[in-house]
């Protein structure tokens, strides 16, 4: 077996840089907590403050982690529970640094737009935001499973308060769904991580528990990597797991969507390329037929949910759906083009979605409802909202320029080379996972076309046509706050969509190095006959000499 | 000149971008004047820039045939072995291209100014107007196939915002939707082409790479299924883009946007681009006889079906929206024919024609208040003298009477069809001499699978099966050579047909009486110079723009063709069947016939307004009328599937899977059977001593039997 680089230590730091990182919003949480809930502007003041200092620090990272090297970067590995030999260890490579940066740039948008969505409790809800930020960065940044796992928790609360606070009608019984839904999953996580811990002879480091699980049986390995995988799984959420992300999403106050939808979802198609996969790399050769069929699913049948939702919001949410599906699929087909694509489609994603939450989020605040009949010829009251609207759309549905079309692209370009190239042969469930792709994908194709339909209609009933109602005609164009928040995520839209190379560029080398001792394993179970042409020709390319010799 | 012109090359681009987002962010607070300023003189500067380019590509292909001008910007996306750079290509193809779309797009600027100063939204409007010049251009002077994708969802994009220009009005906005969705579904055909490119070959969709390998991969999947279905998938996209059969429905919609906007979109430039990309990608078709007799047989079907529907029409841009249908098809006829350079001399050619001719009926309607019903028309010749003049002489260049621009190119077409055979001289040499070659390669491969060594060849089965393949490969081009025949019978009827509606259309608006509002007849006016020089200019293009390609008979100097010919030399390579100059010459005179009988058709019927004899056909042969003027009643068909359909399937999945299924019995039904276990549970917490005990008791018991 080829080693895993890209999991070792390739620098440590000084200055423990990333766990100041982690855990900064958590110190402005506890001065939010010295200062009187009476007092909402110091709250509001102190929320941006803290996000933007976390931001600060998290360029400043950025700044320092070198992008061409492999492994992890900037490591602080401190012990921490020593009876378990459980330690705080943290580390920042090409897979988590663009996430880093997505969490700590949308952090501080999302408080300036709390501004006029948050009205009551604004000291409860700074702290919520602010520790969930942590929890956030620290499931990026964790490498030991069980300190993976506590920031993995410490979302789910924050997230729990601000749905069940803040929310809409129904928000009690949507964030209970939301709390038990996740907190399934990720028990069954912890019963894997702990089994994991007992067989690896007590250590939660991932680079150790790499070699362990080579080890394993594959009756272990499927049902771990099941456990796993569900976890995550409920997280992004693919189909069947996910509705409870309609409800979360719909009775969630904007802030709550937008980092629910911007970030935490994509934690759990992270989860996947980081734990799931290289934990049970021959788990997921053997079960990639049924990540490829519930991505598949997923797209399809997302985008013909959305299509007929009548509220604009929960239109969105399963077209969250319907996009991470596309994620999903480019990390099970596993090669360069299909993860380098899955990975900055996260990013998109969180950008394109979190927009339109944030623009949902301004018709909501003020006509206090999001049902598409209520509306209908708002462009003409308000020209400029419905110009970013417009944009983000076209984001949303993947123009070319826009950073939608190069997620997109990448994953289906990946997509169909594994289909081409791979042979007609059966792997050892009897399945040409040849057909499974290039059939799996060809109806992926369709949520080209579903996504436009289902965005356009939209558009059209909310903005086009005469204004029917007349509460309508007072509605007032975007404020200036509220420009400056969407037209920053516009700027990325482009820069992204126009220059992505650089941002490919983050992950290239981590994706590199982890597809070369991966992607084999992978293979040698879902269609064996690639997995040894694949071999020969690195092979041959490795040493040309080799090729003479049989 | 001196340096390198391709520097040009990205600021020819560029450009009409920077128009189109100073006047999309400031359009609405800078004066009227600036706007237009502004607009037309992006463009403009874009159309000297494109002449100089051309004129410098002239003078280096004098030296050099093969010469083009290549501008590599920077790598847009890297990601394993897949690379797509931001580059620019100019060759005579893309030359000719963005000579037309800066020139009529300039000319559509230059109108737009009077056509569109009563609207409050002109900023608006120009910034859309600019920024599809912009991506027309990636589309055509890309120098990869990423980039013509850019452009090529960046001109739908366009299209789709200027169609529902006027928002306000549902319908228009209706319409807009169903030419992006309808030109998405096309598109899914387009990119899964692309990635079947990448895959099959070496992670570059760059057009100098992809012709060195298909030219030296010639043996590999000449003929084979795999070039076949990468070949219908990119004509999937190029039907959508270019509204041929069964995806040309949003063409007529699309109507619905300013005329200017139909002008130039939807006649001269956008619509094109699906002949463009199979002109393009030419080297690939050549590969495939069978996707490229499809090309053929679609364009052909779609050339007549549209021009019939187009006799019925009763609005002024219907007919010309059919007509621009039918006149794809012509040049979808060409391209599968393998004769890519005519095609694209029809594409160039019907630009300036039909550009005027929209042009001329956007005038007409500006003069009559937004009145696009020719019933309501007539009499306006000598009102409107210089939309009359321009009109007359672009229908008669549509109609193909020689000299004007569209006998030269539709006669090439129709010439061409006849005379080339369906596969190319490479293709059919390779299989003349590898027969042999693949005939063993079966009997080893046979004798393989029947679990036999391969020791020695069996020379009778090779040589059996020899013949068995040349027979089959005799059979497959004599079979595709019928289909030409075909496609130049239908080809020739649909001349015919424009012909007659073309002038039927002429009659109806200038000649006779005028039928409508006397009102509205008294304060019509001639067009303003903003509109009169676009029309006139266009006119003369469209009776010169043929002389370019003349003489057109086989083996005689084309200028046009030689000048295309380093980009579309593939096609040259079609074989050319014999044919005597003579039956060149009757051919010309049977489609000038043809087109003339058309004409005469149309004037004896309608030269005083409408016909009571065309009245009686209509009630006499009422089903067939019915049915042409349902336009065949797709639109309805296209309404019950997939539209209707898809909403119903998707409440009703969103019902029973999504609702009930998933939500219901999977994810709440475990709970609500917690619920009602824990709501049991709590009938034995009876907070009574005694209850426990026993519970204890009993237990104990049990574990203790257990336990022995």
């Amino acid at each position: 077996m080829m080693t895993q680089d890209w999991l070792q230590v390739a620098s440590t730091s000084g200055f423990p840089l990333l766990t100041l990182l982690t855990l900064l919003p958590t110190a402005f949480a506890v001065m939010a907590l010295l200062i009187p809930g009476d007092q909402p502007w110091a709250h509001k003041a102190l929320g941006l403050c803290g996000s933007v200092a976390v931001l600060v620090v998290a360029l400043a990272t950025f700044g320092v982690v070198d992008t061409s090297l492999v492994g992890l970067q900037r490591v602080d590995d401190f012990s921490w529970i020593s009876a378990l030999n459980a330690r705080w260890t943290l580390g920042i490579d090409g897979l988590s640094l663009p996430y880093v940066l997505l969490t700590a740039g949308l952090t501080p948008l999302v408080f300036i737009g709390a501004w006029s969505a948050i009205e009551v409790r604004w000291k409860e809800f700074t702290i919520a935001m602010l520790v969930l930020e942590t929890g956030m960065l620290g499931s990026l940044l964790a490498t030991d499973l069980l300190a993976f796992y506590v920031f993995w928790e410490v979302m789910l609360v924050p997230m729990y308060l601000i749905i069940g606070i803040w929310g809409g009608k129904d928000r009690i019984y949507a964030t209970v769904k939301f709390f038990i839904y996740t907190m399934f999953g990720s028990l069954l996580m912890l019963v894997a991580i702990l089994y994991l811990y007992h067989k690896g002879g007590g250590t939660f480091a991932l680079h150790d528990l790499v070699a362990v699980t080579a080890k394993l049986s594959d009756k272990e390995q499927a049902w771990l990597f099941g456990a796993f995988a569900l976890a995550f799984l409920i997280k992004v959420p693919v189909f069947p797991f996910h509705t409870w992300l309609p409800d979360a999403h719909t009775e969630a106050p904007t802030p709550g969507s937008v980092i629910l939808a911007g970030v935490m979802l994509k934690l759990g198609t992270y989860g996947l390329l980081r734990f799931a996969v290289p934990l049970f790399p021959s788990a997921m050769g053997r079960f990639s037929w049924v990540l490829v069929t519930l991505a598949v699913i997923g797209i399809v049948f997302g985008a013909m949910m959305a299509y007929v939702q009548t509220d604009v919001k929960r239109l969105v949410a399963y077209s969250s759906v319907s996009h991470l599906g596309f994620v999903v699929l480019g990390i099970t087909i596993f090669n360069e083009e299909a993860l380098q694509g899955a990975i900055l489609q996260g990013v998109n994603h969180g950008i394109s979605t979190g927009a339109l939450f944030i623009l949902v989020g301004y018709l909501y605040e003020r006509r206090h409802t999001r049902e598409i009949s209520e509306f209908g010829g708002i462009a003409k009251r308000m020209p400029v909202y419905a110009a970013f609207f417009v944009f983000v759309t076209m984001s949303s549905i993947a123009l070319p320029l826009t950073n939608g079309f190069v997620g997109e692209f990448l994953i289906f370009a990946g997509a169909f080379k594994e289909g081409i190239q791979s042979k007609i042969l059966f792997n050892a469930t009897g399945m040409s996972w040849r057909m499974v792709v290039l059939i799996g994908t060809g109806i992926a194709t369709l949520g080209i076309v579903l996504g436009a339909v289902y965005m356009l209609s939209m558009v059209r009933r909310v903005f086009f046509g005469e204004i029917t109602k007349p509460e309508n005609l007072r509605l007032h164009d975007l404020t200036l706050r509220e420009r400056l928040i969407v037209g920053i995520l516009c700027v990325f839209m482009v820069w992204i969509g126009v220059k992505p190379a650089g941002w490919l560029k983050l992950s290239e080398t981590t994706v590199h190095a982890m597809v070369a001792p991966i992607r084999p394993q992978i293979l040698q179970v879902r269609a064996p006959a690639d997995y040894d042409r694949e071999m020969k020709a690195a092979l041959r390319a490795a040493h040309p000499m080799a090729a003479v010799t049989p | 000149m001196e340096g390198n012109p391709a520097v040009l090359l990205p600021l020819i681009v560029l450009l009409p971008l920077i128009g189109g987002i100073i006047n999309g962010f400031f359009g609405k607070r800078l004066p009227k004047q600036l706007v237009y300023a502004i607009a037309n003189g992006s463009v403009l500067s874009s159309f000297f820039l494109a002449v100089l380019s051309f004129l410098s590509l002239r003078t280096a292909t004098l030296t050099n045939p093969e010469a083009a001008f290549r501008y590599e910007a920077f790598s847009w996306i890297v990601a394993g072995n897949y690379s797509f750079d931001m580059a620019f290509l100019l060759d005579p193809l893309s030359a000719v291209m963005i000579l037309v779309v800066t020139g009529v797009g300039f000319l559509v600027h230059l109108y737009s100014t009077a056509y569109m100063n009563s609207d409050d939204g002109v900023g608006r409007y120009f910034s859309y107007l600019n920024l599809f010049i912009f991506s027309m251009l990636m589309l055509v002077l890309g120098k990869n196939l990423a980039m013509l994708f850019i452009g090529w969802e960046g001109v739908g994009a366009c299209s789709y915002l200027l169609i529902g220009f006027w928002f306000k009005d549902m319908d228009k906005a209706i319409a807009g939707q169903k030419a992006f969705v309808v030109n998405r579904i096309g598109d899914i055909g387009f990119v899964v082409a692309i990635f079947l490119l990448l895959a099959h070959g070496n992670g570059s969709v760059d057009y100098d790479n992809l012709r060195s390998l298909y030219s030296d991969k010639t043996h590999m999947l000449a003929n084979s299924t795999e070039i076949t279905l990468i070949c219908l998938l990119l004509f999937v996209g190029a039907a959508g883009k270019s509204a041929q059969i069964p995806l040309y429905v949003w063409l007529p919609d699309a109507m619905a946007g300013p005329t200017p906007v139909s002008a130039l979109i939807h006649a001269a430039t956008m619509v094109t681009a699906g002949v463009y990309m199979v002109a393009r990608l030419n080297f690939i078709f050549a590969l495939s006889p069978a996707a490229m007799t499809v090309v053929m047989v679609v364009g052909a079907v779609t050339a007549l079906v549209a021009a019939s529907i187009g006799l019925v029409q009763n609005d002024i841009k219907k007919v010309l929206a059919y007509s621009t249908v039918s006149q794809l098809g012509f040049m979808f006829i060409a391209v599968g024919a393998g004769a890519f350079a005519a095609g694209v001399f029809h594409l160039f050619t019907h630009a300036f024609f039909k550009a005027c001719l929209f042009l001329g009926a956007g005038a007409v309607i500006h003069a009559l208040h937004h009145e696009q019903d020719i019933r309501k028309m007539g009499g306006l010749r000598k009102k409107l003298p210089i939309i009359h003049l321009t009109f007359l002489v672009s229908c008669i260049a549509i109609a193909g009477i020689p000299p004007l621009a569209g006998f030269f190119s539709k006669d090439a077409i129709l010439t061409e069809t006849l005379a080339l055979k369906p596969a190319t001289e490479a293709l059919e040499k390779y299989y003349e001499a590898g027969f042999e070659e693949r005939a063993v390669s079966a009997v080893a491969a046979a004798t393989v699978a029947a679990g036999k060594p391969v020791t020695e060849l069996d020379r009778a089965a090779v040589d059996k099966q020899a013949k068995v393949f040349k027979q089959d490969w005799k059979q497959f081009v004599e079979g595709l050579a019928m289909w030409r025949k075909l496609a130049f019978a239908l080809g020739l009827c649909a001349a015919f047909m424009t012909a007659f509606y073309m002038f039927r259309l002429y009659f109806l608006t200038f000649a006779g009486q005028y039928r409508g509002d006397h009102h509205t007849f008294e304060h019509a006016h001639d067009a303003p110079p903003q509109m009169g020089v676009p029309l006139q200019i266009l006119a003369v293009l469209s009776v010169c723009a043929g002389w370019l390609g003349m003489p057109f008979a086989h083996g005689a100097y084309n200028k046009f063709d030689h000048w295309l010919e380093p980009v579309l030399a593939r096609g040259k390579h079609f074989l050319h069947g014999h044919m005597e100059t003579s039956m060149e010459y009757a051919l010309m005179g049977a489609s000038t016939l043809v087109a003339a009988a058309g004409i005469f058709l149309a004037f004896s019927l309608y030269k005083q307004g409408p016909s009571p004899t065309t009245a009686g056909w209509a009630s006499s042969a009422r089903p067939v009328y019915n049915a042409l003027l349902n336009k065949y009643w797709v639109d309805e068909a296209y309404e019950v599937f997939p539209v209707k359909t898809l909403r119903a399937t998707s409440q009703f999945l969103f019902q029973l899977v999504d609702r009930f299924l998933v939500d219901g019995v999977m994810v709440r039904m475990p709970g609500m059977i917690l619920l009602g276990l824990s709501n049991l549970g709590r009938l034995v917490q009876t907070g009574e001593v005694q209850t426990y005990l026993v519970g204890v008791a009993v237990g104990l018991a049990a574990l203790t039997y257990y336990l022995i």
